[in-house]
């Protein structure tokens, strides 16, 4: 698994995919995020870490407007995010988001669960949504599930059909929260290989994880948040190697000291 | 779509730029809303705003009689005049400290059982139900020296539903238990006759209960038993409730995981010391809402025994309403009777929705799944 | 031990019973056979079809005071499942309404909602019943000073009186019109259904349908000419004839019950539809999925799953409910089968058998019909 520092740097186009400058956030008196400033250009693999409460969920939610902002300025893929409903549509269709609870409809089947956005918001033929639903559950490696209810599947199964319902909607950005958090530790595992899997073949993506693994082999960029403020924002292996701040030094110490 | 109630007044009463700004968001944020909040303003002005001003504002509150009611508001004064037979039905005026101290007597005596600190609480709380009732019954009943002897055909008003209300309550509560347990048994005949009883009784109105009790029980019983009449209506209540308590703790029993059962079975505990001891608690605790919801119907049905001869508070207001003396007053009765069943009934289910908050918090404690 | 042995114990125990219970029953129905006897009234079911004798103010069949105490069962039948009928369409119009108001982002609205359900839930619904009729509709104005709308409908304290269509022959094709047009609607959603799996494109169908539905009754109406000519109310000496009346008992009960009910059918749509995660939310949008398409494909098919047993719950509530009629003389199955016709026979055990009979027979039919439907549509896990 190669990150940025040994890929040529042209791979990374020039037009940032995500640009937060200056953004904040109050959840009424409580001032959840302070002065974000964020770029993540194309095809670049940015992980998200910091204690809980740090605001890193707010701040992603942010990106897909499952959040608003009250201050500065967030532009995805050259549309910027206020409140017109147009934009935050059509952001919302080429933004894929994960969550940490899966989050299925529990009452359609698995194969259901894939087509429902592609049917009913891009307008594809139902064998089209079909086949194209088939063809990412074979790439997440679990095509005979279709026909099953999310109720049926294992956790790591039920987060892999997420990730495949997402996929079918053709993304350019994949936003994950914190998508192994809720899963037995066996099958982490198999969440995070189809997670570098996508990142191989270039998908831009925002990850906020614990797995400092993980993030390690995979991430191209690290940002740690703390209060609601990047505390620090460097290349992977400058990040773990040579921590800038303090509280990056102690939050890196508790996290990998097992 | 915001499935949360919008922030509630103080905070933004700070300046009128705040006000301005949380009035924008929460009531006319759209066009859609703005219609809303237009419509819900011209309810408010035809539906409040006459009540307000009938009930409160050209209200007449004092005087005698009927000729001191001119104003064109609520006459108040007639639940004044007919007060002493709202409380007390048709009690003798020099007996009816008798009916407050009954009613005060639980007030007083169980007051130590909500003080989180105090020891002795199981023993007051054997004492309030099994002493209690005696007490009461021999105070409003009389028929011992020294109390005069009241026949039940004088109780009415609130002192009534109080008492069909309150035996309700308490002898529903251990009979729906016994119901609940009958059918979840496993001995087939006891689980057909409790399911049998609960669908049955489920299944009709209480009003053919009510019937049932007053036309046909007289005739079950052989020749020369009499029932006092508010006894019928007290069985006829009882069992009603008995068979909706029984669903809910039903409920409840069934939300205990069965490992809980098999613990006390392997420690040796029989089936009514298991129950008792660690399966009733842990259920009757799940379904405390589902509990005083019974509770709170129960105490809305009371109002029925009207139908069968009995003159409950409502029974009693209907009864004045229909005085030559005082004719023409309906609302006001109506109003003043509404009023004192929706303090009782508002006043458990606020109550009732404490004693969730409380135990759940305490659950958490005690298995430490504070999050 | 025999008397140790947990099986003997337990057949034991349920042998008492049985003969407990079988004991109880025997030494109930001696004493009431001999009381009956003692006062001379009759036992059985040939009372059914003796004279009534007495007249009812509101009957959907043919009813006068020379038919039998069967047909006087009918006609309380049938005015019990009226008002229930429609008291249930009214109820859960309003419900539904409050309960969605309770949910708004408008603060006044939400609040308004609130104060509905708080204060209506917790007042007696016989209360209610006797303040709608007591209080509202008895002291309206005699017919000769009723409140008109127009020269055709007129309230007072007798009644509602509205117009009375009579149908001419030419009538039978507006029936005829809107089954072929239910045949339409049908043919048309399949035939939409279909072209939309293939090619994701749809007709406005809700729409077209809606005009099929009302424009082919309405040009059949049309076209034979208008057949229907309306017998409006008069008034005649100190009353109305002819027009349709609908007595104020029935209006009140029919108030009273809906609002009642309607206070519970809000909380339970209300508690139906926060039981769907907001989680559902949030991937339902990040989907790209609108409001209005996330709340029908996303929230009431999961909310329905948690709305619908509770709510029949409520149908039933208010069907039994409606036996309060009896308190201010609307004459449903109770007031006239439980109340004239027990007191002119005394025969009671009958009476009150039958009519216990029947609404258990109309509770345990609802409630097998909701096993069978949430045992279909229950959330399929592991």
């Amino acid at each position: 698994m190669k990150n940025s520092e040994t890929r040529p740097p042209s791979a990374a186009s020039d037009q940032p995919m995500i640009q937060m400058a200056g953004v904040h956030k109050w959840f009424g008196e409580f001032h959840v995020l302070k002065d974000i400033n964020l770029t993540v250009r194309r095809a670049e693999r940015v992980v998200v870490c910091g204690p809980s409460g740090s605001g890193k969920s707010t701040m992603i939610r942010c990106i897909n407007r499952l959040e608003d902002h009250q201050g500065g300025r967030i532009v995805v893929d050259g549309v910027e995010l206020t409140d017109n409903l147009k934009n935050i549509e059509q952001i919302r269709r080429e933004v894929g988001m994960v969550f940490q609870q899966f989050n299925l409809f529990p009452h359609l089947t698995v194969l259901e669960n894939l087509c429902l956005a592609p049917i009913w918001v891009r307008k594809t033929p139902r064998s089209e949504a079909e086949s194209i639903a088939m063809k990412y559950l074979e790439r997440v490696r679990i095509p005979e599930q279709a026909g099953k209810y999310p109720g049926q599947l294992s956790g790591g199964q039920q987060q892999r059909v997420a990730i495949a319902r997402s996929l079918c909607m053709n993304p350019k950005i994949m936003l994950f929260d914190e998508p192994t958090s809720a899963l037995d530790p066996e099958m982490i595992k198999e969440v995070l290989d189809v997670i570098v899997s996508l990142a191989e073949e270039g998908m831009t993506m925002v990850v906020v994880t614990h797995e400092m693994g993980f993030a390690r082999t995979m991430a191209d960029r690290m940002v740690f948040m703390d209060s609601g403020e990047i505390a620090e924002e460097n290349t992977t292996r400058e990040f773990f190697d040579q921590p800038r701040s303090e509280r990056t030094r102690s939050f890196l110490n508790q996290i990998l000291s097992h | 779509m915001d499935s949360r109630l919008p922030a509630a007044f103080p905070s933004i009463l700070a300046s009128p730029v705040t006000l301005i700004h949380w009035m924008r968001r929460n009531l006319f944020s759209s066009p859609l809303q703005i219609v809303l909040t237009l419509l819900a303003l011209w309810i408010v002005y035809w539906s409040v705003l006459p009540f307000i001003r009938w009930a409160l504002v050209e209200a007449t509150w004092r005087g005698e009689s009927r000729g001191d009611c001119v104003a064109e508001g609520a006459c108040w004064v007639f639940i004044r005049a007919r007060m002493g037979q709202f409380l007390y039905g048709f009690y003798p005026e020099p007996e009816r400290w008798r009916v407050n101290v009954t009613f005060l007597l639980p007030g007083a005596l169980g007051a130590p059982l909500f003080l989180p600190g105090f020891k002795r609480k199981l023993g007051l709380a054997a004492l309030l139900l099994f002493v209690y009732p005696v007490v009461a019954t021999l105070l409003l009943a009389g028929g011992i020296p020294g109390l005069p002897r009241v026949e039940t055909s004088l109780w009415g008003g609130l002192t009534l539903t109080l008492v069909v209300a309150g035996v309700g309550i308490v002898a529903s509560f251990p009979l729906g238990i016994v119901l609940a347990l009958g059918r979840r048994s496993e001995l087939p005949v006891i689980r057909a006759l409790a399911t049998a009883f609960i669908e049955f009784v489920r299944g009709v109105p209480l009003i053919t209960i009510l019937f049932m009790a007053s036309v046909m029980l007289p005739m079950f019983l052989p020749a020369g038993v009499n029932f006092d009449k508010l006894l019928r209506a007290l069985v006829g209540v009882t069992l009603f409730a008995a068979a909706y308590m029984a669903e809910v703790v039903r409920g409840g029993l069934q939300a205990i995981p069965g490992g809980q059962y098999e613990a006390a079975a392997s420690l040796g505990l029989g089936y009514w010391k298991s129950m008792v001891l660690v399966v009733l608690p842990q259920a009757l605790r799940v379904v405390i809402p589902g509990i005083v919801n019974t509770f709170i119907g129960l105490f809305k049905d009371t109002t029925l025994v009207l139908i069968v001869g009995l003159f409950d508070l409502l029974g009693i207001v209907q009864a004045a309403t229909t005085d030559p003396n005082w004719l023409g007053y309906t609302k006001e009765g109506y109003v003043f009777a509404g009023f004192v069943f929706w303090i009782f009934c508002f006043g458990m289910s606020r109550y009732s929705v404490h004693l969730e908050g409380r135990f759940r918090v305490d659950d958490k404690e005690n298995r430490g799944l504070v999050r | 031990m025999i008397w140790k042995d947990r099986r003997y114990r337990a057949l034991l125990f349920q042998a008492l019973a049985l003969i407990g219970v079988i004991a109880f029953s025997v030494f109930l129905v001696h004493n009431a056979l001999e009381n009956l006897a003692r006062r001379g009234i009759a036992t059985g079911f040939d009372f059914l079809g003796s004279t009534a004798g007495f007249g009812i103010i509101m009957h959907l069949v043919d009813y006068t005071e020379a038919s039998s105490y069967g047909r006087a069962f009918v006609v309380g039948l049938l005015n019990t499942l009226l008002v229930s009928a429609v008291g249930i369409v009214f109820s859960t119009l309003i419900g539904f309404s409050v309960g969605l108001a309770r949910l708004s982002s408008n603060w006044l609205v939400a609040r308004l909602a609130v104060a509905y359900v708080e204060i209506v839930r917790n007042v007696p619904l016989l209360l209610q019943l006797f303040f709608w009729y007591f209080a509202t509709l008895i002291p309206l104005p005699t017919p000769r000073q009723s409140l008109g709308w127009g020269e055709a409908i007129f309230l007072n304290n007798r009644g509602l009186y509205v117009p009375a269509p009579i149908v001419e022959p030419g009538f039978a094709a507006v029936p005829w019109a809107l089954i072929a047009a239910l045949g339409g609607v049908v043919v048309l959603l399949r035939w939409n259904r279909r072209r939309f799996d293939a090619t994701g494109r749809t007709l406005p169908v809700r729409s077209i349908s809606a005009a099929l539905l009302v424009g082919c009754p309405l040009a059949a109406f049309g076209i034979a000419g208008a057949p229907v000519t309306w017998q409006f109310p008069e008034l005649r000496g100190f009353n109305f004839t002819g027009g349709c009346v609908v007595i104020p008992e029935f209006i009140a009960l029919l108030l009273a019950l809906s609002a009642y009910t309607a206070a519970f059918i809000a909380e339970i749509v209300r508690a139906g539809i926060q039981s769907v995660g907001p989680g559902q939310i949030d991937a339902a949008y990040s989907l790209g999925l609108k409001p209005a398409q996330t709340l029908r494909r996303i929230v009431i098919p999961q909310a329905l799953r948690v709305i619908v047993p509770p709510l029949t719950s409520q149908y039933l509530n208010l069907t039994k409910n409606s036996s309060l009629a009896v308190a201010i003389a609307y004459p449903d199955l109770v007031s006239v089968f439980m109340g004239t016709v027990l007191n002119q026979t005394g025969q009671a055990v009958e009476v009150i058998a039958i009519t216990m009979g029947v609404y258990l027979v109309i509770s345990l039919g609802i409630s097998l019909l909701m096993n069978r439907y949430n045992r279909r549509v229950a959330l399929v896990e592991r």
